[in-house]
């Protein structure tokens, strides 16, 4: 279970939203997320509809100062296999999507891992005063080692995608390896990354994993003229909305939760045939509170 | 204290679309280890005293219910009724339960002794009158088991059926009551209702002669209760709809229509008294298709003592949308187990029904199938039964009726379609 109906007016909610957003029912924090009655047990099955409540990574929504992240199994997979992590290095926000390739084993634990390594790495790396792009390099060198070290003798080998933002005084460094994207949403939004994959299919030319190889990721440098977002997201949000323009309009003016959830639900609604993974991180808005503390510099 | 465990077997991975969902509740309940503190009990031997029990089967039912008293533990409070177109109590002179005690036994005995046959057959008097004593001896002693033996040669002739059942639906829930039929004059649908309604067996005693074992062995295993009026409490979701909840060992019986309300989501079946014994249970529910990946409890199963809500044991029955198909389309080996069983009961109640309505055909096609059935699922001694009412060609499977039949035959087939086998081999062992 991820999401439900508003038990008043049938809106699809979100776990942990408190309200619904079209009706304004209160939906209650014990409630059940798939027919809202306060009665969900102790061993997690709802007493009135038997739905066993999201847990784990089923639906996984993160929140610091300056940016939030949601992940959701969405409705047809049995797991979520993508991962994600945020940290604060100083003045600089970085985040990481990381993608679970479903044919190999244990694709979970490839993402999971993938994505904690990197952050660990990009925090680190970024605090001992390394530019973006070497930590950005060695973040993802680090990832891909502990990737290989999951496969087992006589298996597949587990792997992911991974996408990073690091983005920090007046530059967004992005790198990535697979198919996860990142967007710029503000004035001239646009993709800023350019997916390793057989085009028109999923098919990944470019991965995390014991039988990848050597990984080189693609690193991108961007100066955004303004304000805005930098969107990290998995597939099971852009096969969906790969437009620019239409993510910008969901995801700004909102808070970045806001426009996290927004987005996730508009994944779901188109059928959430994937996992779904989106990062938010809003960028250069020294008006907004939220941020000022976070780049004091964008103020003057 | 009898200990119990609940297991459950079922594949909960459903297709998409799809909400249907079956399990098979193993329940299991351990003896005392040592006889530290027995139960407080009661039994009433119930024996039929009609004119048609003649010289010899009179003589085999009063040396039946003479071991079935010395069977008797001490303490345990007991009383004999003979049955006619009336009911009388042979022993003790009054209408009270009297505890077991050499004296007590052998006065019983001697009354047991002095029992002649006369008279029509009224079952629902019989229950009734004993329905009442053991609701006077409920006064003095809540929570003891309460049990009975009724053994009759006969039709319920001197009852209509509207007097019976209402006598019947009087004593539901006052005690459970194991029928035998001796002979071929009784009807087998009247004590399967009896039974099915006091929540006990039917067995069918060809010769009266083995009747002295059989109600040593009754009375012996009534002995062995210890846990009186336990009920299987079901949960469903709101949106679920309950399809059937059926005893499928060692008996097949449909409990779907027992069910007393608990709450809005939730009733109770009785199962009777339990002693060290395995049960198992088909539960069937339907419930709203869900999307691949969740999961839902379809039913929560508690083994519960109704009276003080005590949980004994419990379980949790599940359903998971899967659209891996090598998933959600396994049945699950025990579903499909007790499935058989249920159809093979089914094929023979009516290929017996269509027999005597003279409509061979459809007798022919049930009975050949559920030959072929019995053999596949190992229930041995129904084929044995069934080979001596229809013919079928080893080399063709043609299945073909047998000229003459047994009365007795018939009789034991149609009493013994209900009991099941367990599987032969458990594949999960």
């Amino acid at each position: 279970m991820v999401s439900g109906a508003c038990p008043t007016c049938g809106t699809l909610v979100l776990v942990g939203e408190a309200y619904c957003e079209q009706c304004g029912h209160a939906l209650g924090a014990a409630g059940c997320t798939a027919c809202g009655a306060q009665a969900v047990g102790a061993d997690g099955y709802c007493e009135n509809c038997g739905m066993l409540q999201p847990s784990g990574r089923d639906h996984v929504e993160i929140e610091l100062e300056v940016a939030a992240g949601v992940s959701d199994r969405g409705l047809r997979h049995s797991r979520n296999e993508d991962a994600m992590a945020l940290t604060v290095a100083g003045t600089v926000v970085a985040g990481v999507v990381c993608d679970g390739v479903s044919t190999s084993p244990r694709p979970e634990e490839a993402s999971q891992t993938a994505a904690d390594t990197a952050a660990a790495a990009l925090a680190k790396h970024l605090e001992e005063g390394a530019d973006p792009e070497t930590a950005t390099r060695e973040a993802v060198r680090l990832a891909a080692e502990a990737v290989v070290a999951l496969a087992l003798p006589g298996e597949d080998a587990p792997a992911c995608t991974y996408v990073s933002a690091v983005a920090g005084g007046r530059q967004v460094t992005i790198g990535w390896v697979g198919d996860s994207r990142a967007y710029w949403l503000g004035s001239g939004s646009e993709l800023l990354t350019g997916d390793d994959a057989t085009p028109g299919t999923h098919m990944l030319t470019a991965w995390l994993g014991a039988d990848a190889g050597h990984v080189m990721p693609r690193i991108r440098t961007f100066t955004p003229d303004g304000p805005g977002v930098v969107l990290l997201c998995s597939d099971g949000l852009w096969n969906c909305y790969p437009e620019p323009t239409a993510l910008a309009a969901v995801a700004l003016n909102a808070t970045p939760r806001a426009a996290a959830q927004r987005l996730t639900r508009l994944a779901l609604e188109a059928g959430g045939h994937d996992n779904i993974t989106v990062l938010v991180i809003p960028f250069g808005q020294g008006e907004q509170a939220e941020t000022t503390v976070v780049f004091p510099k964008e103020q003057q | 204290m009898t200990d119990f465990t609940l297991r459950v077997d079922q594949n909960k991975y459903l297709p998409v679309g799809s909400g249907d969902v079956h399990a098979i509740v193993t329940v299991e309940a351990s003896g005392p280890i040592e006889r530290a503190a027995p139960v407080q009990a009661a039994e009433i031997i119930i024996v039929d005293a009609s004119g048609s029990m003649g010289y010899d089967k009179i003589a085999e039912a009063r040396k039946a219910a003479q071991a079935a008293i010395d069977t008797l533990r001490d303490g345990v409070h007991f009383a004999v009724i003979a049955g006619t177109h009336e009911a009388e109590i042979v022993f003790p002179d009054r209408a009270v339960l009297v505890p077991a005690t050499p004296q007590s036994r052998h006065a019983a005995k001697e009354a047991v002794a002095r029992l002649v046959s006369g008279g029509g057959t009224s079952m629902g008097r019989w229950l009734r009158l004993a329905a009442d004593l053991f609701s006077e001896y409920q006064r003095a002693y809540p929570g003891a088991i309460k049990h009975a033996i009724l053994l009759t040669d006969g039709k319920n002739e001197y009852e209509r059926a509207p007097e019976f059942a209402a006598n019947l639906s009087y004593c539901a829930g006052k005690f459970v009551c194991d029928c035998r039929g001796v002979g071929v004059d009784w009807v087998v649908a009247e004590l399967r209702q009896i039974a099915s309604t006091l929540l006990g067996s039917v067995m069918d005693i060809r010769r009266p002669e083995d009747l002295e074992a059989d109600f040593r062995a009754m009375t012996q295993a009534a002995m062995g209760k210890t846990v009186a009026d336990v009920a299987l409490r079901l949960w469903t979701p709101r949106a679920a709809k309950l399809s059937f909840v059926k005893q499928v060992s060692p008996a097949l019986e449909d409990l779907t229509g027992r069910r007393t309300e608990v709450d809005e989501l939730t009733g109770d079946y009785p199962t009777g008294a339990w002693g060290g014994e395995s049960r198992e249970y088909h539960i069937s529910v339907r419930v709203p298709a869900g999307n691949v990946g969740q999961e839902m409890r379809a039913g929560l199963v508690r083994l519960v003592l109704p009276e003080s809500g005590e949980v004994l044991a419990k379980g949790n029955i599940l359903a998971q949308w899967s659209d891996d198909p090598v998933q959600s389309t396994r049945i699950n080996p025990r579903v499909a187990h007790y499935t058989g069983q249920q159809e093979l009961a089914s094929l023979i109640q009516e290929g017996l029904q269509a027999r005597n309505d003279g409509d061979l055909d459809t007798a022919t096609a049930r009975l050949g199938k559920a030959r072929a059935i019995a053999e596949k699922a190992g229930n041995e001694e129904t084929a044995k039964l069934l080979d001596k009412v229809v013919e079928v060609d080893p080399a063709t499977g043609t299945a073909r009726l047998r000229r003459d039949v047994d009365k007795a035959d018939e009789i034991a087939l149609d009493t013994r379609s209900v009991r099941t086998v367990r599987m032969r081999k458990d594949p999960e062992a």
